[in-house]
Formats: C-alpha cells, structure tokens, sequence
C-alpha cells in the first residue's frame, strides 16, 4: 500500500479504483420478519436501512411490535421443547456446520452486502468479519456434542433474546447465535437498525441449511424492539452487545427476575508503548487498534500511552503512516477505513472532537479527500490529552485518537486502569517480562501484548468492570447458555 | 464474694482494626430465647463506605499474593478456628438454638470449609483458565482474576457455617470482602473477625459489618467501587433483593441473587461462589523469531 524509500521518505502509488461488483447482492425493496422459519409481515411501522457511503435507501424493513415479538418468542419457546432442545448433540452439530460451510460459500455476497449496509471497507468484511462469523460457527458446532466435557452441564436454558450492535453486524450475529444454538437453546435475535441485513440474509441461509422452523428467529427494530425482546417474560437469557448505558438499562430491567444475563459493552483501552519496542511495528498497531472499522469498535484502542522519550519519533511516524490511510469508497479494494456507519454516530464523534478541541487538546486530521455524500470523518489524533479531558474518558466509537504520554511502568499502569471501562488493552515493548508485569497489572478482558485488535472463536472476549460481565468465545463462552452454574 | 465477670465489648472490623460504629448507635442481640446476651454494634452508612475503602485499599496486596501464600492464609484461619472451639460452639449454642453436639458439628463443617477452600487457592487457574488453539501464529492464555471488591450479605439463619461459607470462596481468589453478618445473630461474625486478626490475613481483607441491613445493603449496592455484591442473605425477601439488584446495575456489579430459601450449608459448595467473582483474562502474544 505504501513504499518508503531508505531516506524514509514517503512515496504513496497512486491507485486506480478496484470496486468490488455490487452484482453479487441482490436486495430486495422490503424484508418482513423472520419468524418460525418464515419471512412474515410485521405489524409494526416500517423503517429505512441506507447505505451510510452514499446516503442511498437500501431497503426497507420492518420495526417488529409487542405482537411480533411476542410470536418470535412463542416460536423459539416451541422450537425449544418440542425439537431443538431435545435434539442430539450430535445432530444439533451438523446443523451448525452446514451453516458454517454456506457462510463460506455465500461468503463474496455477504461481505459485499456488509460493506454497503455498514459502510465498512470489503477489504475487512471479506477478511475478517465473514471468514472470523463461519469460523464461529465451526468451533462451536464441534462442542455442540461434547457439551459434557466443558464443565458447565450440558442442560440449555431455553430461549436466548439476544440484541447486537451495527459495528460487526454479521460477526456479532455469529457470536451471539453459534454458542447458543451448540448448547441447545432457541434465539431471537435482533440486529442493530442501521445495518439489519446481513442478518436477514442470515435468515435464508438458515432455510437453506433447512434449521428447524424457530431455532432461530430474526426480528428487525430499533431500540424499544430490543426492550420488549429483553423483558419478554418468557425469555431465559439476555445476551446483549452495545452500549454502557444500554446495558445498565437491561441490567435493571432483568433485576428480581431469573433470566441469566450476558453483557459486553463499552471501553476505552489503552494501547501502551513502551520505549524498547519496535516503533514501526508499534505504528501499525495503533493505526489498526483505532482506525480499524473507523473505529467503531468497543475494544478500539482509543487512549495511546506513549513513553515520553519516545513520543516525539512515535507522533511523527504515526502520522506520516495515517496520511497513507485510504479513506473512501468501502466496496473499493484498496480501501482502508471506509464510511461512518450513521448520521447519529457522526454527529456524536464531531461533538467530542470538538469538546476535545475547546479542553485545550490539540488536533491533528490526517490530509485525505471525502467523499461529497455519506458519513465521513477523516482519522484523527488529539495530542496534549490529559486525563480529565473527556476525549480521554468517553468512548468516541470513530476514528480518533486520545495521545498520553508516560514515564514509567507505575504511570503507565495507573492511567491505563483509570477508566470505568476494562474491556482491552494493549502493550508494546520487547521485554518479556514487562509484558508479563503488564498484562497482570492492566484490569482488562483482553490484553493484546505487540499486537491488537485479534479476534478468534478459541479465544474468550470480554470485559471488566463496567465494559460488561460474561464471555463470549472459547470453552468460556459455553458459561452463558447452559444452566450449569456461572455468572447468573 | 463471687467474682463479676468481664464482658466483651462487640465490635466491627474495618481495616484489621475494631471500631465502635462511627454513629456511635448499637442494637441488642438476644439469645432464642429472647434473653439479652449483649449489645452488638449498629453499622451506618458511613461504616459500610469505610469499609469498602479499607476493602480497597488492601485489595492491591492480596490479589498481588501467590496463590500458594493466600492458601496457607486461609488454612491459618481454620487452625486458629479450631483453636477457639469452645468460645464458637457457646456462640453458635447461644445465636442458633443448638445442642453442644449440634453446635460442635456446625463448628467442625465450618473449619473443614475453610479447610477446603484453601486449597483451590493455587488450583482454580488450572481448573477454569484455558489455552486456546486460536488460528494463527499467537500465544493465547486465558486466566481468572479476583473481581476486585466484593459485598456480601451473609446468611440470616446459618450465623457461622453460612458465614464461612460465602466469606471464604471469595477471598480464596484474592478478591476483598465486605460482609454484613446475620442481623439477628452477629455474635459469630464478631468472634470470626477477632479470628482473622490473628492469622496473618492482612488488614481490610475481610470487613465485618454488624446490625440492620437498612443502611448498609443499599449503601454497598450502589457504591461505584465496589465490583460484585451476593444478595445470599435476602433468602426470602424477593423485593428487597430486586431494589438492591437495580441499585447494583450502577457501575454493573456482578450480581449473585438471592435464593428462595436458605441453602443447605452442610451440602458440597462446588465452584460457583468462587467463579461469581472471578473475571477472565485472556492474553495474546504473537508467536516468531
């Protein structure tokens, strides 16, 4: 993508546009909800779904009601006792892998519907978030008959209501759906408003895979969907990826009630660099740990602790990197960070900005041209940030930096763990027992140690503190949907 | 002349020290039967906050501990214990109505507890962390870590065994613990406490509050540092339980519900209350040369 020369001069290759076809997806002008194995009207209004590149309507969808909630509910709870719950652990696994294996057949068109609908680059939709959602699926279709060897029982709880955000439409899906189904319970799932339609398409390859008709149930909404989901009486589990402030809602929601309770929320994770680390490679993980999907994402490495004796190099090649960042076009291939992913969440990335700009931050934006329509904000770092500054204590959720400087291990260690949040962290240095030191010290779910932003179906994710309570992936992520004891 | 004997004075214990409650208030505990036995302290909100700060500040060191350490800590306890028999057993007659032998027996399950979660100390991390054959050249380790601070509401029946029982499988991991002792019955809890100061458990590791849950519980549930709260002791006040549950949804604790009853304490515990207030942690490091 970029070449520099032995003077360290930058020369970035002018590219041609390399679009990925749009021809593959076939997006029908309106979907209905997918309930007991059919698509059905809802009885609800309807909303628009547009992609946040180009502001064009997409489609629309419909807004499930109380009524249609409550058939999604009513389908899971039969499908539960009457067939999935019941079903072999060994058939309930061949399920889950022939939907893997359709994932990966319809992998080109759904990371290209992904892209449009979610403003992501195809570069990442096509790399990480389809082949990462199939993998979901394979791993846990294998632990769906050997559930009695995890440590958690191997009785499910019943039906899952579980509610995901619009950064990782598909994969958050994957995350939600695959354990659930391997430990034998039924879901209703509802995607995020902004981007419904990975998970529509989602539906079909279900009837393809020929699920059984309510394993899983699809309803599309905005947020009082996702309440009447989690307080829907008859509704065991609530898993909910989002918002801090939407999961202390559920949390008081679900409160005197016996529904188990899974949440991953947000955070505000430092990436630590240390002076002994190698700064290039140092660069390229701060540039992927908050530029990565624009930054929308919850464990984004959003505050840079830098030691101060490094600062200075690390600034200067930080930025001469972030001006090779393509930002523009998601369905071109050569794109590296691509639109924000709604009119709302620009609006609120602006707002914090330009706090962090009148608490006396300094701003930095690096030089690229945006596109005339959509969602756009050119990544960006705040330098001089300290740690009252509120660009240092909220979550941003777009492509902006928050730059601290450190002096020693000690500060490094107490600025990281001042936040609410403890979902991730990262540290960069090459002394081994600095990161040891480090990563018992840093009060996160994750800690990523010269390298960031991995994701695994092996590996269990999840946060402390107010970054939300449960694990998703790994033997860990089994916890949440069998009745065998564990957090709630 | 027959000789007066000299009573004890109940206190708290916040921070390894033994204060009178701040407000200066203190409540009668009497016996089953109704016959006054002394005058316990009455925790106030303030207590219940410098008992979570003295929580805090020790959490630091013990969760730092080896777990090797933290385990020979806790079985000091129950040698300790075992050593003051006789001081348990008139407590346990006294708060729960039992027979000496009865008595004996609660005593004898609750250092055989303590005994036992001792040794998960340096067995836990084997026993739910994980390596995981992540696709791609990386190290992948996931490991538990105590929560942090920890409010517990203790048992109203079981004034010892029940006590043990739920104080014990939370620091085993290195969390700190803030504990309100069965309101009725807190003499146990007290004796427990002078215990614990002398068996090498550092100061703050374990705070004992005595008296009425309506100050306290509200105050430890809503409190922002405190990270996880065991509603054991509401058994049977379902409401009281979700109004604290709401509370607790502040800075999202970790929430361990009350039960409909009163649990079997003789029973086996099993891992639960020890992975209610553990957090995984999971580590990657890139594998190369």
């Amino acid at each position: 993508m970029v070449s520099t020369t032995s003077t360290g001069a930058r020369s970035a290759f002018e590219y041609a546009p390399a679009p990925e076809s749009r021809a593959i997806v076939d997006i029908k002008p309106s979907y209905g909800l997918f309930v007991n194995g059919d698509f059905v009207d809802g009885h609800g209004r309807s909303f628009k779904t547009i992609s946040p590149s180009t502001e064009e309507v997409l489609a629309e969808v419909a807004e499930a009601d109380e009524a249609d909630v409550d058939n999604a509910v009513k389908a899971a709870r039969r499908a539960h006792s009457r067939v999935w719950g019941r079903m072999p652990g060994k058939e309930r696994a061949k399920y889950l892998f022939r939907i893997a294996r359709i994932i990966q057949e319809r992998g080109r068109e759904l990371a290209v519907l992904e892209s449009i609908d979610n403003g992501k680059p195809i570069k990442e939709t096509r790399d990480v978030d389809v082949p990462i959602a199939a993998a979901h699926f394979f791993y846990y279709a294998g632990w769906a008959d050997k559930l009695e060897y995890a440590g958690y029982g191997t009785e499910s709880l019943g039906v899952a209501g579980q509610v995901i955000p619009w950064n990782f439409p598909l994969l958050m899906l994957a995350w939600k759906i695959a354990p659930a189904l391997a430990c034998g319970n039924t879901v209703v799932l509802k995607p995020a408003e902004t981007t419904p339609l990975t998970a529509l398409l989602f539906a079909e390859i279900c009837q393809q895979a020929d699920l059984p008709a309510g394993v899983v149930n699809i309803i599309t909404g905005a947020g009082e969907t996702g309440r009447t989901l989690v307080s829907h009486p008859d509704v065991d589990k609530v898993a909910f990826t989002g918002s801090t402030e939407v999961g202390r809602a559920i949390a008081k929601a679900v409160a005197g009630t016996e529904k188990r309770v899974t949440l991953e929320l947000g955070g505000k994770a430092a990436n630590i660099v240390f002076d002994d680390a190698p700064l290039d490679q140092a660069v390229e993980g701060i540039v992927n740990g908050i530029f990565f999907n624009q930054g929308h994402v919850c464990c984004a490495g959003s505050r840079l602790l830098v030691q101060e004796s490094v600062a200075d190099d690390v600034l200067a090649r930080l930025k001469r990197r972030m001006a090779t960042l393509r930002v523009g076009d998601p369905l071109d291939k050569n794109t590296d960070v691509g639109a924000i992913n709604s009119a709302e969440q620009l609006a609120k990335i602006r707002e914090l900005s330009e706090i962090g700009e009148q608490e006396g931050a300094e701003r930095w934006s690096a030089p690229c041209e945006l596109p005339d329509h959509g969602f756009w904000f050119a990544p960006t770092i705040f330098t001089g940030v300290t740690q009252a500054h509120r660009i240092a204590r909220e979550e941003i959720f777009g492509p902006v930096l928050s730059v601290l400087t450190f002096r020693t291990p000690a500060e490094a260690i107490e600025k990281a763990n001042n936040t609410p949040y403890g979902l991730s962290a990262g540290v960069w240095t090459d002394k081994g027992s600095r990161i040891l030191k480090m990563a018992n010290a840093l009060r996160a779910g994750v800690v990523w140690a010269n390298t960031f932003n991995k994701f695994d179906p092996a590996s269990p994710f999840g946060g402390y503190k107010e970054s939300g309570y449960g694990r998703e992936g790994g033997r860990h992520g089994l916890a949440a949907y069998l009745k065998g004891r564990s957090l709630r | 002349m027959t000789r007066v004997d000299v009573r004890k004075t109940y206190k708290l214990f916040i921070g390894g020290e033994f204060p009178r409650s701040e407000s200066g208030h203190s409540y009668v505990v009497n016996d089953v039967r109704g016959r006054f036995v002394a005058n316990a302290a009455l925790s106030s909100r303030k207590d219940a906050r410098d008992a979570v700060a003295a929580a805090r500040k020790a959490f630091p060191g013990w969760a730092g501990r080896t777990a090797y350490n933290r385990g020979q800590v806790v079985y000091r306890v129950a040698e300790v214990m075992e050593d003051r028999r006789p001081q348990f057993v008139e407590a346990v007659r006294q708060g729960e109505g039992r027979t000496a032998a009865a008595a004996g027996k609660v005593l004898d399950e609750s250092i055989d507890r303590l005994v036992w979660y001792a040794g998960w100390a340096d067995k836990l991390t084997q026993v739910v962390g994980n390596a995981n054959p992540v696709a791609g050249p990386f190290f992948n380790l996931s490991t538990p870590e105590p929560t942090g601070v920890v409010a517990v509401l203790a048992p109203q029946e079981s004034s010892l065994l029940g006590l043990v029982s739920v104080v014990a499988p939370v620091i085993i991991s290195g969390n700190t613990v803030v504990v309100t002792s069965s309101v009725q019955r807190p003499l146990p809890a007290v004796t427990f406490a002078e215990v614990l100061a002398t068996s090498d458990v550092p100061a703050g590791v374990v705070n004992i509050l005595t008296g009425s849950l309506d100050r306290t519980a509200a105050t430890l549930a809503s409190h922002m540092d405190v990270n996880a709260i065991d509603l054991t002791g509401l058994a049977g006040d379902p409401e009281q339980a979700t109004a604290l549950e709401v509370e607790a949804a502040a800075n999202l604790k970790r929430v361990r519900r009350t039960p409909g009853t009163e649990p079997d304490w003789s029973a086996e515990p099993g891992l639960d209350r020890m992975t209610d207030v553990l957090e995984t942690k999971t580590v990657w490091h890139p594998i190369g040369v």
